[in-house]
């Protein structure tokens, strides 16, 4: 289920234009333009979650090295998942001090809720990053792999055991409901939270059985002893060998592939502009992305959050969106997830 | 504790209780609305999901629309509770009116001018007209106050407000 | 006693002039941000924290945890004088606070409220400071079922606190609700009452609402009776700070229990909003000058920002061992911990010793900087009613549309704004209890969303609402606040109709 790798429709216009992008960031000096004013950065989600912080750590970033002559000014615009922020890209055309950070909800609120907008009415930055998902248990349960909690899943009754999330028809109950193509029929009760934090403390509370927490989210209690992960769901291990716990890396948790569990997810942590910008005001954005990338305070963040360090831009980026777009489409229509007319 | 000089010897314009009537319809339509809306969602048990997302406002809607009928009935038949007393004066109503009508436009205004035109637009009105100021006064709060406003949202805490095509001549 | 010996170390961290200048700095800033609606706390870290980079990670913490302090004491500032609360735990303070201030005697409620808050914070304080460990383990048995119950004795200890009718307390507090569930489902992911407007998706915010309802509600009703603000005849008693003082000695029942509930509604996490309604409702039950609440009495101000501000306090051992953030300025807090790479979490006391009772020094540190602070500038503030209602009135309305406007950053938002000002007109002209509204629009969703996970947890058995030890009590102490008015309602009318019948 690799949806990286499937490369389907490919769309001429953009690829054209994309390509032009990358030459002409290539090929123009970095001052061809640069912001007159602040630039706003629209976080499509709530204080405090994964994108937030990654959106807040961007603008720190940027800050701590002066990368930028202008501010950039973190807005959250979260109402209805997110849709209130990509509206109002959606709206800005043409305004090149707008940039927003995007998450599943890209995808999934559109199609979840038949709110009018699509990544295609924005113009595609930066790939930043992937975000991981993993499967937590409690550690005070007997499940050691994958494979022992799909069995238990499998054994005992429908709906007995409680997958806690965050929030609804998104990427958490997506992997949920994916899951559930292995677990023999049973199916998990999904219980949606507000935010990763709460749902890794629901957890270690045991008020839940199991999370896909992303890896940032829950790695303060996987260190405390208050939780267990058992696989992660991507083709290959984590990149990241040093010692987080006593005893185990990123790098030691299994493929859930590897334990007989076969799905994969990552989530998209790209950045994105209003449509209707020129070619040289998307690549000023490459180029400030790529120079956040080169901090050794971006590399540490990405070790803490155990993210999938792929950059991509122009052409490459919008293919992978598109085919993300698909994917999701597919996962969210055989899970019944998606809006009346969809 | 609020001087109530006015409301005994000077024309009413609407008694209480036909405002309490208003009111009270004006609930009991939003009730109906929501009522309309959790039947759409569902106002059930969803296999999985637990209650449906209409549940909770369904019953919300009910105890609203029994509230407000309650509320209606004591109005139409009840006599006591001042319910034929004055809900307003015309002097009063006026005065609540001369402020409220400049919001109105100011906030309108917003959206063309941007936030600081208006603001020492309406300050400066408000001033002179309700207010009764002097000119000068007026001049100095109506500018002191946008500037100030100005320079702490958009410089100092970079909370972006909107603005007009004064402040993109200004360059911003 | 090693949480002695490590607090006298970081006492020996905070307490350098730098420190402490840098403390002085965050509580200026963040009283500036308490007092305009139009920023919060959020907006105080957020831009500070670039600063901060080329400080140690305590330094900066102590100053953005000063911004916290700053914010949580400045929010009472608005709430007393123009009835307009800033932040939702100041909503309760604007019952008595702004009444006082109509009555000239502003300075004194703000030197209540700036006291309360400080001993609130202050005891909450000691609190993390000796029994952290224990009370961190206890916010773990908090699930969904616990959340409900919370909520549902904010509710219960509430229900019956406005003066109007039954039939209008029930009909106000079901509109909170109905508002709070507009804009889209947590649990579902379904949009509700949108119908199709893309302004409607985040559906109403508390601030807009509370803005509206008694920011421009008040300035409508002042105009109504002419042109001019009640307590603009406000002294200016330089000696209030002293005077206040040795009322508040009186109320130490009322500050115990609303320490109480504080801490342990932050702890848990229920957070600090709860908290103020709970203590405020339990205040005018309990005490014997409750018939005066709502028309100034001084115990009215003290039992929400006394409860608000050791929840508010407390709420920050949850975020820091467990990286929970109680409100949004927490959460941009926490966001900066991880900058700094500390990752908040059960390791962190462990780990991060240093920084830890750094940070636990510098909220002892702070509050009383706070306080000093805020206590000198009652006179300044209170002067601020003085200003001719010409003047103040029209700037009051442009802080209102930019506190409206930047909630969501939509004119659609200070349009409602206006709306719910004419609705707070009318409805206080008619008697109809705003408190229960605006309580069900903070705290209706979260209510819901809660009692609607435990139904998915149990699969609608109610049972689970008495599963444990833990709800089972929060539960029927609910019931019990519930029961209580009615019955007292019904003696009442028993008693009532006997002597009608008698005579």
């Amino acid at each position: 289920m690799d949806f990286r790798r499937t490369m389907l429709g490919r769309r001429l216009a953009w690829a054209v234009l994309a390509g032009a992008t990358l030459l002409a960031g290539a090929a123009l000096p970095a001052q061809a333009w640069e912001p007159t004013k602040q630039v706003t950065f629209i976080i499509p989600a709530g204080t405090g979650g994964g994108a937030d912080q990654m959106a807040r750590f961007i603008q720190g970033v940027v800050g701590k090295h002066n990368l930028m002559k202008q501010p950039i000014v973190v807005i959250n615009k979260a109402g209805g998942a997110g849709a209130e922020g990509f509206l109002e890209v959606k709206k800005s055309k043409g305004d090149a001090h707008q940039i927003i950070i995007t998450l599943s909800n890209l995808f999934t609120t559109p199609m979840a809720t038949g709110v009018p907008f699509n990544w295609k009415e924005m113009t595609p930055v930066a790939m930043l990053a992937l975000d991981q998902f993993v499967l937590w248990v409690n550690s005070d349960t007997p499940y050691k792999t994958a494979k022992d909690y799909i069995e238990a899943v499998k054994a005992g009754a429908d709906k007995q055991f409680k997958m806690g999330g965050t929030g609804s028809k998104q990427e958490d109950q997506i992997i949920t409901v994916a899951l559930e193509s292995v677990t023999g029929g049973k199916k998990f009760t999904y219980v949606p939270f507000a935010g990763g934090g709460a749902v890794a403390v629901q957890l270690v509370g045991k008020h839940v059985d199991s999370t896909v927490n992303n890896p940032i989210e829950a790695v303060a209690q996987w260190r405390a002893g208050g939780l267990r992960p058992l696989c992660i769901f991507d083709d290959k291990r984590s990149s990241y060998t040093t010692k987080v716990t006593d005893t185990m890396a990123w790098s030691d948790i299994p493929t859930c592939k590897e334990s007989g569990v076969d799905v994969d997810y990552q989530m998209l942590r790209g950045i994105f502009m209003p449509a209707g910008v020129t070619k040289e005001q998307v690549a000023f954005y490459v180029d400030l992305f790529k120079k956040v990338r080169e901090t050794p305070d971006w590399k540490e963040f990405m070790e803490k959050g155990a993210f999938n360090n792929t950059f991509m831009t122009g052409d490459e980026y919008a293919k992978w969106v598109e085919a993300a777009e698909k994917r999701h489409y597919e996962l969210m229509k055989s899970a019944g997830f998606l809006a009346a007319g969809r | 504790m609020r001087e109530q000089e006015d409301a005994s010897d000077e024309p009413s314009l609407v008694s209480n209780r036909v405002l309490e009537i208003v009111v009270a319809l004006l609930l009991l339509g939003i009730s109906a609305i929501i009522i309309y809306d959790s039947v759409r969602l569902g106002i059930g048990w969803a296999e999985g999901e637990g209650p449906r997302a209409g549940y909770f406002p369904f019953y919300i809607a009910v105890v609203l629309a029994t509230a407000s009928i309650s509320i209606l009935l004591k109005a139409v038949m009840g006599k006591g509770d001042g319910l034929s007393d004055s809900f307003v004066s015309r002097s009063a109503i006026g005065r609540v009116i001369t402020v409220l009508v400049p919001a109105i436009i100011y906030v309108g205004a917003v959206q063309f001018i941007g936030l600081y035109t208006a603001s020492a637009a309406f300050i400066f009105f408000f001033m002179i007209f309700v207010g009764g100021e002097s000119v000068l006064r007026a001049i100095g709060v109506a500018l002191g106050v946008p500037i100030f406003f100005f320079v702490m949202f958009e410089k100092w805490f970079l909370v972006p407000l909107p603005k007009g095509p004064i402040e993109a001549m200004l360059g911003f | 006693m090693e949480e002695i010996a490590s607090l006298m170390q970081g006492f020996s961290i905070a307490l350098t002039p730098y420190n402490l200048a840098l403390m002085f700095v965050g509580i200026v800033l963040g009283v500036v941000i308490g007092v305009l609606p139009g920023l919060g706390g959020a907006n105080g870290v957020a831009i500070l924290l670039p600063l901060t980079f080329s400080m140690p990670p305590t330094s900066a913490i102590i100053m953005l945890s000063c911004i916290y302090w700053g914010a949580l004491f400045g929010g009472a500032i608005t709430s007393i004088l123009f009835n307009i609360p800033g932040e939702p735990w100041s909503v309760a303070t604007t019952f008595d606070g702004h009444p006082m201030a109509r009555q000239g005697r502003a300075d004194e409620a703000l030197t209540a409220a700036f006291t309360s808050s400080f001993v609130g914070a202050f005891v909450a304080v000691v609190v993390i400071t000796f029994l952290a460990p224990v009370i961190a383990r206890f916010a773990l048995q908090f699930g969904p079922a616990e959340f409900f119950s919370v909520f549902f004795l904010t509710f219960a200890s509430f229900v019956g606190m406005g003066r109007g009718s039954a039939s209008k307390t029930l009909a106000a507090m079901a509109l909170g609700f109905a508002l709070a569930a507009v804009g889209m489902d947590g649990v579902t992911g379904q949009l509700r009452m949108t119908f199709g407007y893309d302004e409607l998706l985040g559906g109403f915010d508390f601030l807009i609402a509370v803005i509206g309802l008694f920011g421009i509600g008040e300035i409508l009703s002042s105009m109504e009776d002419g042109l001019k603000f009640q307590g603009s005849e406000a002294k200016l008693r330089l000696t209030v700070v002293l005077t206040t003082w040795k009322k508040l000695l009186a109320y130490w029942v009322t500050s115990i229990r609303s320490c109480i509930i504080g801490c342990w509604m932050g702890i848990t996490p229920g957070g600090a909003t709860p908290a103020s309604f709970m203590s405020y409702g339990l205040a005018k039950r309990m005490s014997p000058r409750g018939a005066n609440f709502g028309k100034g009495e001084m115990e009215g101000v003290v039992a929400p920002e006394t409860a608000a501000h050791a929840a508010g306090t407390s709420a920050l051992l949850p975020m820091l061992t467990l990286g929970i953030p109680g409100s949004p300025t927490a959460a941009v807090l926490l966001g900066g911990l991880l900058i700094w790479g500390l990752q908040p979490g059960p390791l962190l006391f462990v780990e991060q010793k240093e920084f830890v009772w750094g940070l636990i020094a510098s909220m002892y540190l702070g509050n009383i900087v706070g306080l000093i602070v805020v206590l000198t500038c009652v006179p300044m503030f209170a002067a601020i009613l003085r200003i001719p209602f010409s003047i103040i009135a029209p700037v009051i309305l442009v802080i209102c549309a930019i506190g409206a406007y930047t909630v969501n950053n939509n004119m659609f938002d200070v349009w409602m704004m206006l709306v719910f000002g004419v609705v707070g007109y009318v409805f206080n002209k008619l008697r109809y209890p705003l408190a229960p509204l605006v309580l069900a629009i903070v705290l209706g969703d979260k209510a819901e969303e809660a009692f609607r996970q435990s139904m998915l947890l149990s699969q609608g058995n109610l049972s689970i609402f008495w599963a444990n030890p833990l709800v089972a009590t929060i539960m029927s102490l609910g019931l019990a606040m519930l029961i209580w008015p009615l019955a007292s309602a019904l003696k009442a009318r028993f008693g009532h109709a006997r002597s009608a019948t008698a005579a």
